[in-house]
């Protein structure tokens, strides 16, 4: 079994959405290689904790789950941790708007590296190609200049001042628009997008990717949305997002290598993959391992 | 008429319909269900819809179809005007309720390795794997000897019909069920050529076939 940095260890790790969890049933999940059971128990808190002989389905009474791994809720979903982690998750403020519509899209298999999904969730290049008519269209193919920091208060890598030009933005989008983006990776393996809203000017809708790394190899996306829209079901808001993911998954799975390599001499970047250089570069600095074939020492 | 689509958009047996409807010039209107993950397929109003619970149904006026295969048929023998995509000749008609069986083979072993690694279903992945290599390696040949003897698709007719509807979104979506297609030639080649059918249009995950072919 690979060995699971430090760092990786003691990070929260997403591993499903609360509500699909049902109560005093038994789910199975892969974490970084580890066998995991969940379950909820009767007022709806999750219970996790190493799996052993338990199957998808089985009847539990969550009470007998005595050697449990640490638990938190947060943006709809359960997060847990193989090592020791932080108190809180990383803050995402606009979820607790009361006007917004929050929900998860499912959690869809890739397979591919957990820091892979996270680097194509960055990269606005592909729009025209892979999200047709959506999110990009030809001839309007340019990544403008974009600013990327590495805030050091926050320890998250923030993407700001990215501009793209979308046919269909969001939904709610009637007309095509100049997009205005930030980009954050508040953790290794979660990146959370702000775009301009198309119902009301002044405020941005919330999209975030949360990967749990199931192998090296192989990850578990899990999607929220949390948007302004007054008149899209939740059903067509994830059907929207869903669109958008399916088009990614073929591309995604045909990287190669899966792992994500740091080594900046790796793979040629060029100047719209600003945002995924310092990624990797954060990554690296962190001491990630997990999930990267890491710089060469 | 007004023809109504119970779709989910990463169904590829949803697609199917998608698709004939697109190449027919048909318009209809899409109630989107949530198959996943919120299973409204199995939710007391999509049961009163199929009793099976099973995606795709359509609605024409008053009239309530579901399964894939059926409504493809439905959809050509009411609104194609050539007759060329479900043929009125018995033999050709044996040979495409053929291929539709087929079709639904390659949806319960490409389709379910696909729906066990990217949605979590408990299924037998390397069962279902094996499945669609079996099936796929018998396409192939059957696509390859066609296309010595002149024969561009699945049945015998010079143009396309619902048989190549029917089988060509899970062959097309086999590599998300971890199913490459990179021993198939012919099966790939035959894939290019559905997307070069007039009105072809594209799902989540399928992409248009290069425009170099074309070119060349």
């Amino acid at each position: 079994m690979p060995s699971i940095d430090p760092i990786t260890r003691d990070l929260w790790q997403v591993i499903a959405a609360t509500d699909e969890v049902p109560v005093g049933l038994v789910e199975i999940t892969t974490l970084l290689d580890v066998r995991l059971a969940l379950t909820r128990d009767n007022d709806g808190n999750p219970v996790v904790w190493r799996r052993t002989d338990e199957e998808q389905g089985d009847e539990i009474d969550p009470e007998t789950v005595l050697d449990r791994l640490p638990v938190i809720t947060g943006y709809g979903y359960i997060w847990t941790s193989l090592g020791t982690p932080p108190k809180e998750l990383f803050p995402i403020p606009e979820y607790a708007e009361a006007d917004r519509k929050n929900m998860s899209c499912g959690s869809i298999g890739l397979a591919v590296s957990a820091p892979r999904a996270v680097e194509n969730f960055l990269d606005m290049g592909h729009f025209p190609y892979v999200h047709t008519d959506i999110l990009g269209a030809e001839p309007h193919t340019e990544v403008k200049e974009y600013d990327v920091e590495v805030s050091e208060e926050r320890d998250e890598v923030l993407a700001t001042r990215c501009k793209f030009i979308q046919p269909r933005a969001a939904k709610s989008a009637t007309e095509a628009m100049e997009v205005e983006y930030v980009y954050r990776v508040p953790h290794p393996f979660c990146s959370v997008l702000y775009k301009s809203c198309p119902e009301d000017e002044n405020r941005r809708d919330v999209i975030a990717i949360f990967l749990q790394p199931m192998t090296e190899e192989r990850c578990r996306a899990h999607l929220l949305q949390s948007m302004i829209d007054s008149t899209s079901t939740i059903t067509d808001l994830r059907r929207f997002q869903q669109t958008i993911f399916g088009q990614d998954k073929p591309i995604l799975e045909n990287q190669y290598p899966k792992r994500l390599p740091l080594d900046p001499r790796a793979e040629t970047p060029i100047r719209a993959d600003k945002s995924a250089i310092a990624y990797r570069r954060w990554l690296s600095q962190k001491g990630i391992t997990y999930g990267v074939i890491p710089m060469a020492s | 008429m007004t023809i109504t689509l119970y779709d989910f958009e990463l169904s590829g047996n949803c697609y199917k319909l998608r698709l004939l409807m697109s190449i027919l010039k048909l318009r209809y209107n899409i109630v989107p269900v949530d198959f996943y993950p919120d299973r409204q397929h199995k939710a007391d109003w999509f049961l009163r819809l199929n009793p099976f619970g099973q995606l795709p149904v359509l609605k024409d006026d008053d009239l309530i179809l579901s399964d894939s295969g059926a409504i493809l048929a439905y959809l050509a023998k009411k609104y194609d005007e050539s007759g060329q995509w479900f043929p009125n000749d018995p033999a050709v008609t044996a040979e495409v309720l053929r291929w539709h069986a087929v079709a639904d083979d390659i949806t319960s072993t490409a389709s379910a390795a696909r729906l066990a690694l990217g949605f979590f279903y408990d299924f037998d992945i390397e069962k279902a794997q094996k499945g669609a290599h079996r099936i796929f390696r018998l396409m192939d040949e059957h696509l390859w000897f066609g296309e010595r003897e002149g024969r561009d698709w699945l049945c015998s007719p010079d143009h396309p019909t619902t048989a190549d509807i029917a089988c060509f979104p899970y062959v097309m979506l086999s590599e998300e069920g971890g199913i490459s297609r990179q021993d198939y030639p012919a099966l790939r080649r035959w894939t290019d050529r559905v997307r070069r059918i007039p009105g072809f249009m594209v799902m989540s995950g399928i992409f248009p076939a290069g425009r170099a072919a074309e070119e060349s």
